[in-house]
C-alpha cells in the first residue's frame, strides 16, 4: 500500500503537462501499447513495404488458386493468378489513407458544426442539430453508395462519401462540450476581457474540448476504413488501385475453391481496425480525467 | 391523451424528414453527370442532338430545377417513383416488393441482439471479473473490428459449405411445397446465418453498454435498499436494477437503425438476401439512378419508422421518459 502511494506521488512530481500525464496513463495499457505497435508496423509495412517486395498487384504471375505458401507465394495467388501478399501489403495503403483522411474531413466538419451550435446556441443551434439528425436517419452506407454511383468511383469521391456521412457522432459530442466549456469561468474572463468570438471558439474553448474529440477521431478511422472495405467489396472502388475489400469482394465467388483469398485479406481489415480500437478505448481512460483521479 | 399528440408530433417531424430526402435526392440526381436523356440514348445505341433535345422535352428535363422538383415531389406523393430503366418496371413496385425481406432481416436481428445484449451484459456484469464478463469485452471488440460481410463469409464457410447445416444463399427454397409452416421453417432456416451476421456488430455494441450501465446500476441506494429488505437476489437483479438500466441500451438501439440498414446491405449482398440491399448493389451495377434513389427514400423510411418504435419503447420501458413534459 505504502509503496504505491510513493510510486504515484513519484510520477506525479515526474509528470509535467497533462500530455505527458496522459502519455503515461497510456503506457501503462498493455492492450493499447500493443495496438499502437501493431498500427505502427501496419503504417510501415504500407509505405516501404511495396519497396521490399516489388511485384506488380495487377501482374499475373502464376497458375490461379494456387494455395498459401506453396510455389514460393506466401499468401498464394487469388482467382486470376494474382500475387495475394502484393495485393494486401498494396492494399494497406489504400485503407489507411482512405481510412485517415475521411476521418479527417468528418471531423472537420463535425468540429465545425458542433461549435458553432453549442457557442451560438438560440436558432443556430436548432437548425444545426436539426441538420445532425437528418443525416443520423439517413442509412450511411446506401446514401455513400449514390454518392461514388453518381459522382464516379475515384479515391477522392470515396474520401468525401464516407466522410460526409461519418461526422454526425463528432459534431454532438463537440457541441456538448461546447455546452459545457462556454458557461466556465476562464471563458467568461475571457469573453469579458473583448477577446473575439472565433478567437473564443477555436482558441480557448476547442482546445479543451479536445479530448473526447480525440477519443472519438481515433475510433473514427477504424469505423471509415470498415466502411471503404464495404464500399469496396461491394465493387465501389476506383479500378485502378488495390483494396483490401476489392480483393474480398472479386474473390468471394471462389470460396469453394480458395477460401484463403477471402479470409487473408479479412484478417489484414480486422487487425487494422482492432489495434485502432484498442489505442482508442487506451485513449479515453488516459484523456478521462475522472478515470485518472483513481 | 399524451401518447397520441406525441404520436403525431413525430409523425409530422418524420414527415418532415422524408421531405429533406427527397429534396437531397433529387439534387444530387440533378447534380450528377449525365441525365436520362443519355442513359435512353445509350441503350438506344447512341442518338443525335434533336432527338437528345426532344427526350429532354418529354421528361420535362429542360425546364429549371426548381419545377422540376415540385413535379418530381408531386409524382412521390402519388407513390410514383420513376420507371426503372434497367428492370423495365416502376421503381416503386420494385422497391415495395423488396421492402418485406429487409425489414425481416433488420427486425429479427435488432430484436435478437438486444434481446441477447442484455442478458448478457446482465450476466457479466453481475460477475465483473468472470469468464464471461471477459468474453463479452472480447466479443465487443471482434464484433467492432470485423467487417461485417467477412463475419458472413466465414460463417457461410463454416456452416454452409464445410458443415452443410444451413443454405447457401436466397430467402427460400422454390422446390418446396406444402402449407404455410413448411414454408415458414424453410425461410427461418434461411434466416438463421445473414441474421446471425448482422446481430454480431451490434449484439456486441448492446452487450458493452448493457454491462457497464448494470454495472453502475447495481452499485446504486436503490438497490442496496432493495437487498436490504430481504428481497430474493433474482427480483433485485431484474426487477428493480434491469429496468433501469435497460432505458440507455434501448437509445442505443434506436440511433443504431441507420447503420443496421447499411448493414444489411452488405449482409444481403454476402447472403444473396433478396432486399432492398440486394436490388441497390444491382441497380448500381447498371446506374439504374432512378431506382437508386427510390431505395434510398424507402431505406430513410425504415429507419424513421424504426426510430418512431424505438420512441415508443422508450416509454413502455422506463415511464420517466416524457413524463415531466
Amino acid at each position: 500500500m505504502m509503496d504505491r502511494k510513493t510510486e504515484n506521488s513519484e510520477y506525479l512530481e515526474q509528470a509535467s503537462s497533462p500530455s505527458a500525464e496522459a502519455w503515461e496513463m497510456f503506457k501503462r495499457n498493455h492492450a493499447a501499447m500493443a495496438g499502437l505497435v501493431i498500427l505502427f508496423v501496419i503504417t510501415i509495412g504500407s509505405i516501404f513495404g511495396p519497396l521490399i517486395y516489388p511485384t506488380d498487384p495487377f501482374d499475373m504471375v502464376w497458375a490461379p488458386f494456387s494455395p498459401p505458401g506453396e510455389e514460393g507465394y506466401l499468401f498464394g495467388t487469388d482467382y486470376l493468378g494474382r500475387d495475394l501478399l502484393a495485393m494486401v501489403i498494396h492494399g494497406a495503403r489504400v485503407s489507411l489513407v482512405i481510412g485517415l483522411s475521411a476521418a479527417i474531413v468528418s471531423i472537420f466538419i463535425g468540429v465545425t458544426i458542433g461549435a458553432l451550435a453549442g457557442f451560438y446556441r438560440g436558432y443556430i443551434e436548432e437548425i444545426l442539430m436539426r441538420v445532425t439528425e437528418f443525416f443520423q436517419v439517413l442509412p450511411t452506407l446506401l446514401f455513400s453508395m449514390v454518392i461514388v454511383a453518381l459522382f464516379g468511383a475515384s479515391l477522392t469521391m470515396i474520401t468525401i462519401a464516407i466522410g460526409i456521412v461519418s461526422w454526425t457522432a463528432v459534431a454532438r459530442i463537440t457541441r456538448s462540450e461546447f455546452l459545457r466549456i462556454r458557461e466556465l469561468e476562464y471563458v467568461m474572463a475571457s469573453r469579458a476581457s473583448g477577446v473575439s468570438n472565433t478567437k473564443l471558439m477555436f482558441g480557448i474553448i476547442l482546445p479543451n474540448a479536445l479530448p473526447p474529440i480525440i477519443v472519438q477521431s481515433a475510433l473514427m478511422v477504424g469505423s471509415a476504413i470498415l466502411f471503404e472495405a464495404g464500399l469496396s467489396f461491394l465493387g465501389l472502388t476506383d479500378p485502378n488501385v488495390v483494396s483490401w475489400g476489392q480483393i474480398i469482394g472479386s474473390n468471394r465467388q471462389y470460396i469453394l475453391d480458395a477460401s484463403y483469398t477471402v479470409t487473408i485479406p479479412g484478417i489484414a481489415i480486422f487487425v487494422t481496425v482492432l489495434a485502432i480500437s484498442l489505442v482508442g478505448d487506451g485513449l479515453n481512460d488516459a484523456l478521462n480525467p475522472k478515470l485518472r483521479a483513481r | 391523451m399524451k401518447t397520441f399528440g406525441l404520436i403525431v408530433n413525430r409523425l409530422v417531424y418524420a414527415f418532415v424528414l422524408l421531405f429533406a430526402v427527397l429534396v437531397l435526392n433529387f439534387t444530387l440526381m440533378h447534380m450528377a453527370p449525365g441525365d436520362v436523356a443519355d442513359t435512353i440514348s445509350q441503350s438506344m445505341g447512341g442518338a443525335d442532338e434533336e432527338l437528345l433535345i426532344e427526350i429532354r422535352k418529354d421528361y420535362g428535363l429542360d425546364q429549371p430545377y426548381y419545377q422540376q422538383l415540385v413535379t418530381y415531389i408531386g409524382k412521390v406523393l402519388r407513390f410514383d417513383l420513376g420507371h426503372s430503366f434497367f428492370f423495365n418496371e416502376p421503381v416503386s413496385k420494385l422497391v415495395l416488393e423488396r421492402v418485406p425481406a429487409t425489414l425481416l432481416l433488420v427486425i429479427t436481428a435488432q430484436i435478437l441482439a438486444l434481446l441477447l445484449g442484455v442478458v448478457l451484459g446482465v450476466y457479466s456484469a453481475r460477475k465483473p471479473n468472470g469468464i464471461l464478463s471477459h468474453f463479452v469485452t472480447l466479443f465487443a471488440l471482434f464484433g467492432y473490428s470485423a467487417p461485417v460481410f467477412w463475419t458472413g463469409i466465414l460463417l457461410l464457410i463454416a456452416f454452409s459449405l464445410q458443415i452443410p447445416l444451413f443454405p447457401v444463399a436466397g430467402m427460400r427454397d422454390v422446390t418446396i411445397e406444402g402449407n404455410f409452416w413448411v414454408h415458414a421453417i424453410d425461410v427461418m432456416k434461411h434466416m438463421v446465418l445473414p441474421v446471425l451476421t448482422l446481430a454480431s456488430i451490434f449484439l456486441a455494441l448492446y452487450s458493452r453498454l448493457a454491462r457497464a450501465t448494470m454495472i453502475e446500476t447495481l452499485g446504486t441506494d436503490f438497490v442496496r435498499t432493495a437487498r436490504a429488505k430481504g428481497l430474493p437476489e433474482r427480483q433485485v437483479v431484474y426487477k428493480h436494477a434491469l429496468r433501469n438500466s435497460l432505458s440507455p441500451v434501448v437509445t442505443l438501439a434506436g440511433l443504431q437503425f441507420s447503420a443496421v440498414v447499411s448493414g444489411a446491405v452488405l449482409v444481403e449482398a454476402v447472403f444473396s438476401w433478396p432486399g432492398l440491399g440486394t436490388l441497390a448493389f444491382q441497380s448500381i451495377i447498371a446506374r439504374d439512378t432512378p431506382t437508386i434513389l427510390g431505395i434510398l427514400f424507402f431505406s430513410a423510411l425504415v429507419v424513421i419508422i424504426g426510430n418512431l418504435l424505438t420512441d415508443l419503447a422508450l416509454r413502455f420501458v422506463d415511464p420517466r421518459v416524457g413524463a415531466s413534459k
